[in-house]
């Protein structure tokens, strides 16, 4: 199998990208990972006349820490996640070893994750839990967008054609908070994507008071969901059991899944409850254990 | 800046194995069919074409990666590894000898894949357990061993090349 003909450009900086989209407008593609543009243009579902292969932009190849936000260019990809656990943000790791096999980690970028805004991305759930935003740039302007505002529907955000993912940018807690996290992912072979996906990052305070909580689900919307609702009966609490359980229902009540040959609605909604459930109650036993050792 | 016109093709330069070659591609063409049918190399299978099952896996500046879902004209100036490479003057990579005496291929479809994949591991990691092994082969699909050999494969050409140096 092979795609359409189209024309090849890797241009090594910006203002090339900007010059081609200028000229091409939306005939004309962004290729990163390619770990989906590819196969989708294999099979012929999409047939770009131009293809842009922007893995040559080195300045996008960088992590960097400032003004209390991790800055993740476009192109790091899954694997640098996969590969290294940064305390303050262990959500990104423990999620990075769920998505696709260890070969698609290899090329896939966090970037082009987003972009491509599957409704069953983990990167999606896990960076709504973040309360991450993206930076968009094109040849006139530069924006930031919470991702919360970023998914518009199904394969569809709110970028437009001439425009680029620069940087994804997730705010730090502080230096001595506690941060537990986990990524849940429900799937019918290793590889596969999510039935049902679950993404928990919560900060806790040296009392065991809830300070921030983030709660991202993967693959029961039309895009990723952040369960604000959930998140926000947490805040400013202590991770009682009874707690706990009412912010896994009301998690799976926000969750809005369809029914199709993965599972039932009732099935998916269930898996939500249980996924928060057993996310919340695994960082606070992380709490409890690093309180009993620096104690 | 590198450009074309659609359908015309760009000379693409690569260092396959060691050894520097250069071929007309269309930006089209996948590395997978650009090593085998244009390098002739066609130790590197493809099974489904579909980015699912790591039969076309070959390393890429060391990383396995699949290689019907990259462009060859991506690989271009870079270095490229394939099952071919493995074996030393007639001699079979520690690897290949330890898959032979393990049973661990029997119609040998996924087995380039699965002796690239576990070479960047064995590379990578001075000390592999079978979950290392399993998790790594995770992407590289085998229907005909039930994988127990491979992993046991894996893990004695690991502790023959700490003994042989
Ligand atoms: C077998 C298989 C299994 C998979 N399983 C999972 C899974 O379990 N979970 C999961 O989350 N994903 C999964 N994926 C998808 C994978 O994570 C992709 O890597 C990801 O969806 C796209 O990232 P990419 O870098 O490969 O993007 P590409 O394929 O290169 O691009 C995807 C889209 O994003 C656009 N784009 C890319 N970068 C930018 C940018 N910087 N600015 C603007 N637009 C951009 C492209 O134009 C394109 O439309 C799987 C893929 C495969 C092949
Ligand atoms: S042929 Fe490339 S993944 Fe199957
Ligand atoms: S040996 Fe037949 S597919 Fe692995």
């Amino acid at each position: 199998m092979f795609p359409n003909p189209f024309q090849y450009y890797a241009p090594q900086s910006l203002d090339e990208i900007f010059q081609i989209l200028d000229k091409y407008g939306d005939e004309a593609k962004i290729l990163a990972g390619g770990q989906s543009l590819l196969p989708m243009m294999k099979l012929r579902l999409a047939a770009p006349s131009v293809l842009i292969d922007v893995n040559g932009i080195s300045q996008w190849a960088n992590v960097n820490a400032q003004d209390q936000s991790l800055q993740i260019g476009a192109l790091m990809r899954h694997r640098d996640w996969e590969h290294a656990l940064d305390s303050r943000v262990p959500l990104l790791h423990s999620t990075a070893v769920h998505i696709a096999d260890p070969l698609v980690r290899n090329r896939g970028t966090m970037a082009g994750s987003l972009a491509h805004a599957d409704p069953a991305a983990d990167w999606g759930a896990a960076l709504l839990a973040l309360k991450a935003s993206v930076a968009i740039q094109s040849a006139h302007r530069l924006r930031e967008v919470p991702l919360r505002e970023f998914f518009v529907d199904t394969f569809t955000t709110v970028l437009e054609p001439q425009e680029l993912l620069t940087e994804i940018r997730i705010p730090l807690p502080q230096n001595d908070a506690f941060v537990g996290a986990r990524y849940f992912k429900l799937e019918r072979k290793v590889g596969d994507f999510a039935v049902v996906g679950v993404a928990v990052t919560v900060v806790l305070n040296p009392e065991g008071v809830v300070t921030d909580a983030g709660i991202g689900l993967a693959a029961v919307g039309a895009t990723p969901l952040a369960a604000v609702n959930a998140e926000s009966l947490l805040r400013g609490q202590r991770l009682t059991l009874d707690l706990v359980q009412e912010a896994a229902s009301e998690a799976a009540k926000e969750s809005d899944p369809i029914t199709d040959r993965r599972g039932s609605e009732d099935y998916k909604r269930a898996m939500v409850n249980v996924f928060v459930k057993r996310g919340l109650t695994a960082v606070h036993k992380d709490w409890q254990l690093q309180m009993d050792i620096s104690a | 800046m590198e450009q074309t016109v659609a359908n015309d093709r760009i000379m693409v330069h690569v260092t396959i194995n060691g050894e520097s070659r250069q071929a007309l591609a269309e930006p089209r063409t996948l590395l997978a069919y650009f090593i085998r049918d244009t390098l002739g190399l066609t130790g590197t299978h493809v099974g489904c074409d579909t980015t699912s099952c790591g039969a076309c896996t070959v390393l890429l500046d060391g990383i396995p990666v699949k290689s019907c879902t990259i462009l060859a004209v991506q690989a271009a100036g870079h270095e490229i590894e394939t099952v071919e490479g493995l074996e030393h003057n007639g001699q079979l990579h520690p690897l290949q000898q330890a898959f032979w005496d393990n049973h661990g291929l029997q119609c040998g479809f996924c087995t380039p894949g699965m002796l690239m994949t576990t070479t960047a591991l064995l590379r990578s990691q001075d000390d592999v357990n079978d979950d290392d092994v399993r998790r790594a082969i995770s992407g590289n699909l085998c229907r005909c061993t039930g994988y127990v050999n491979i992993v046991k494969a894996v893990l004695e050409a690991k502790s023959r090349m700490r003994e042989g140096g």
